[in-house]
């Protein structure tokens, strides 16, 4: 394989306790802590350790947001990525349309691999990287849990509901990371200094001529509503009661 | 055993807007200390600290340490901490690049020392030893002894100690007897070390032990005390590693606390060594080393006081207990209000003890890179008069912080199992080491307020009472605030000017008040660093910039400080006053 792209989104870190905005428009991201979205972080490991094995030359990290991603683009070069890009947009792009991006960039790139995150734990879509696959009309591993370089496909073991399924690819391909991929590597210092001097390209999003207005509009954000206090219930013909008057039917 | 997540935004608050980071950056040298960067370097290392070394904290206590076959072993699970920490490139952070550090501000260092301290403080003692002893090296050693060994110890592949304690010489180091004799290039040291932390163990290849020795001629007391670089491996010329050097451990210490780190006795019979510095100037030297630690010891105050406080938290949220006043039955304990106390306590004081340390950290800073000479000295005297404030005050309160967090937990914080005992255990030694409190306060009221008549000290209570006078009288959320900091410098300039009239009144006045001045700067300190915490934050909630829960927090939070701290500073102040007094009255057969 010649080049990787692993595309990267930014998010609220995992360990954030979510605050709802007090006008319910979306959550809270001023002075809350941002990373690199936890799947796309395992995708890049994946990218990184098949460069490591001489299996791929070049890792590129692809990202769709705001100037602010360019931190977790220089991440993303501390871990070791070659090269980054920002597809800068002043709005959210929906899945869709980070599909129809990402295939520009494709275009552009022609990596042999493109490597994503299963989802996003921000708006937990699931749904980029197929979409992605559709519109380039290349082969497809989503959820993948294991994966080896073979002449010219891939090998994925992909984690399913019935458990494990073990599929062949032909490069180039589109594979969605799964949680047990791998464990991202902890990065070095002297790679955070080295990724502060590397450049970051930036594109602006509308050059690529894709319309990538949101197609629906978010009316509300609420925070879960609160657990309500439990009741005890004195046998089974109570519990049948209870949860009748809450509504639920046997 | 708890988790630790190593508070970050906390961190990069008190490096931003307390400690000043725009400013360094600007200094010579430290271009490349951008907030950005500081702030991804603070991330990276959180993920290190949080997740690699907080979890062997309680197999290092549990484990702790033992000699066999004339080798120190240490949990398995430190070694392999120490591999990942090494390779990440982490030893030299704060370190000139000249000689293979990363060159980044020694307050960015000192925000990711306090992660290697609060995930495990026994392990963290091996790292900043050994980088304590190669900037004693790197600024006494000569070129040749440099190029020997100061590569091998910024990357932390070779460990530092620091060797003064003798079973008759602790606080005082005039009674060093360890002796040294020239011989050819070098010398031969003989005598015997107690309590040398990380003395020996098989982490690494070689340990470089800085020794505090007599030469055979010197004069008695500190004066005749020389410093010496003893690698426990020989080093060729070429730097390959020869035969073992005869310094042994004999033994390691059963102890309260830290019990990952191996306290050894360490025996020299005739071990070679190289001279640092001048001869008969090792405890100037040495000092560099000690200055240094003793920042680093006032942070591990800091470091072990989040760590309980984190335990404590999380314990207060899950504890279901009691009910609040008007009915509300099984409660979280973190809903009663004697609970809150607890944890606003520690909060606020860790707050304000992290706000002086990392202030203290940029002074020294400044001191090392500010271009002209004139603010170089001004900065070298406010760090010089802060640091036994940070190292007595922050571990002082750490004791109680550590002991509050353990009460938090009612009957399961004094069962082991649960992980709140070994903060306290841990943090005990925070006050001894490296200078106990009393030979922390001795320094501060002799060394840096007399020597100068005050003057240190006075550009200090300037710098206060300009705080005070910036706090916008106007602003309701900050009134309480000024009101107690305007009274708790007034304290301070009542002692300091109590002290500068009576400490002739009899040999032991200073001594006597010592300790209570130790902590009433240490609380009006505090209390400054969280009244200028406070104000940031209301700005920044008015510019709409920053976390505004955060900064809401803040505010609170130094306003607990203002009303339920600083109010001590009138009661040490009252206890000054009364100076030698009853301290001294009794004769030692009336105890
Ligand atoms: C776990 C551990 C690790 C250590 N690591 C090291 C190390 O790596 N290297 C090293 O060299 N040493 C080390 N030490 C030694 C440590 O620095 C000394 O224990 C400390 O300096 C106090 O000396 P001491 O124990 O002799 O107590 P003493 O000096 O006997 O003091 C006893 C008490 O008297 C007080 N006191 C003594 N003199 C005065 C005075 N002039 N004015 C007022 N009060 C006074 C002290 O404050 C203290 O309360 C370590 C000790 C321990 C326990």
């Amino acid at each position: 394989m010649e080049k990787i792209m692993v595309c990267l989104k930014r998010v609220v870190d995992y360990n954030v306790r979510i605050r709802v905005k007090p006008d319910q428009s979306g959550v809270v991201t001023e002075g809350v802590k941002m990373s690199i979205n936890p799947f796309d972080e395992i995708a890049l490991e994946e990218a990184l350790r098949l460069r490591e094995q001489g299996k791929a030359t070049e890792v590129l990290v692809v990202t769709i947001g705001s100037a602010d991603c360019q931190q977790q683009l220089r991440t993303g070069l501390a871990m070791g990525a070659d090269r980054a890009v920002l597809i800068e947009s002043d709005h959210d792009v929906e899945p869709l349309a980070a599909a129809r991006i990402l295939l520009k960039m494709i275009e552009k790139e022609n990596p042999d691999l493109a490597l994503l995150g299963k989802q996003a734990i921000d708006d937990d879509c699931n749904q980029t990287a197929q979409m992605l696959a559709a519109l380039w009309d290349r082969p497809q591993a989503t959820f993948a849990s294991k994966l080896e370089v073979n002449d010219g496909s891939l090998r994925v073991t992909r984690e399913v509901d019935a458990g494990l399924e073990v599929i062949d690819v032909d490069l180039p391909a589109v594979v969605s990371s799964d949680l047990r991929l791998n464990e991202p590597r902890y990065v070095k210092l002297p790679d955070i200094m080295k990724a502060k001097k590397k450049s970051i390209e930036t594109i602006a999003i509308d050059s690529f001529g894709v319309d990538t207005t949101p197609a629906f509009a978010v009316t509300e954000y609420a925070a879960p509503p609160v657990r309500g206090k439990g009741i005890m219930v004195d046998d089974v013909a109570g519990l049948v009661d209870a949860l009748k008057e809450k509504g639920f039917s046997l | 055993m708890s988790d630790y997540r190593a508070p970050v935004s906390d961190m990069l608050f008190a490096i931003t807007h307390l400690a000043g980071l725009e400013r360094i950056n600007r200094l010579p040298g430290f271009e490349e200390a951008t907030p950005d960067l500081v702030e991804a370097v603070l991330d990276e290392a959180a993920q290190l600290a949080n997740e690699v070394v907080a979890p062997v904290n309680e197999i290092g206590d549990r484990e702790g340490t033992r000699v066999e076959d004339g080798k120190v072993v240490v949990p398995d699970e430190f070694k392999t901490v120490y591999r990942q920490f090494t390779a990440g490139g982490w030893a030299g952070i704060s370190q000139s690049s000249d000689i293979g550090g990363m060159g980044l501000p020694y307050l960015v260092g000192l925000a990711v020392e306090e992660m290697w301290q609060s995930a495990s403080l026994a392990w963290s003692l091996c790292p900043l030893l050994t980088q304590g002893a190669a900037r004693a090296i790197e600024e006494h050693g000569s070129d040749a002894l440099k190029a020997l060994m100061l590569n091998k110890m910024i990357a932390g592949e070779w460990t530092g100690t620091m060797n003064l304690t003798e079973p008759q010489a602790g606080s005082d180091l005039a009674a060093i007897r360890s002796t040294a004799v020239a011989d050819g290039d070098g010398y031969r040291i003989t005598g015997q070390k107690i309590f040398i932390t990380w003395g020996d163990h098989e982490m690494t290849d070689n340990i470089i032990h800085l020794v505090l020795a007599r030469l055979v001629d010197a004069p008695p007391g500190v004066r005749g005390l020389s410093l010496f670089a003893v690698p426990k491996r020989l080093i060729g010329t070429d730097g390959a590693l020869g035969e073992r050097n005869e310094v042994w451990p004999v033994s390691v210490e059963h102890k309260l606390g830290i019990h990952g780190s191996p306290t050894c006795v360490l025996s020299f019979d005739n071990a070679f060594g190289y001279l640092v510095g001048e001869p008969n100037s090792g405890l100037a030297c040495m000092f560099t080393m000690m200055n240094h630690a003793r920042l680093g010891v006032g942070l591990e105050g800091v470091a072990i006081a989040e760590r309980a406080y984190q335990q404590a938290l999380g314990y207060a949220r899950d504890r279901v207990q009691g009910q609040k006043p008007g009915g509300k039955s099984g409660v979280a304990i973190i809903e009663h209000p004697d609970v809150r106390r607890m944890l606003m306590h520690m909060k606020a004081h860790i707050e304000a003890m992290r706000g002086l340390a990392y202030t203290a950290g940029a002074h020294l800073d400044y001191a090392h890179h500010s271009p002209d000479a004139a603010s170089r000295d001004r900065e070298r005297a406010r760090l010089e008069l802060l640091t036994p404030v940070v190292k007595g005050w922050c571990t002082e309160t750490a004791q109680s912080l550590a002991s509050i967090g353990l009460q938090v937990h009612g009957g399961m914080g004094y069962v082991e199992e649960t992980g709140a005992a070994q903060h306290l255990r841990d943090a005990r030694i925070t006050t001894i080491y490296e200078g106990t409190t009393g030979i922390q306060a001795n320094d501060l009221i002799g060394r840096k307020i007399l020597r100068d008549g005050g003057q240190a000290l006075r550009d200090l209570i300037g710098d206060i009472q300009a705080t005070v006078d910036g706090l916008d009288a106007a602003d309701e959320r900050l009134t309480a605030i000024r009101d107690a900091l305007q009274t708790g410098v007034g304290e301070l300039t009542a002692a300091a000017q109590w002290l500068a009239e009576h400490f002739a009144d009899d040999a032991d006045t200073p001594g006597a008040v010592a300790f209570n001045f130790l902590m009433l700067m240490g609380t009006v300190c505090g209390g400054w660093q969280m009244a200028r915490a406070a104000a940031v934050a209301a700005g920044q909630i008015d510019a709409g910039a920053g976390d505004r829960s955060f900064c809401a927090a803040k505010i609170v939070t130094a306003r607990f400080f203002a009303e339920q701290v600083l109010p001590l500073a009138g009661a040490y102040r009252a206890a000054i006053v009364t100076g030698a007094g009853t301290t001294m009255a009794l004769d030692d057969e009336q105890f």
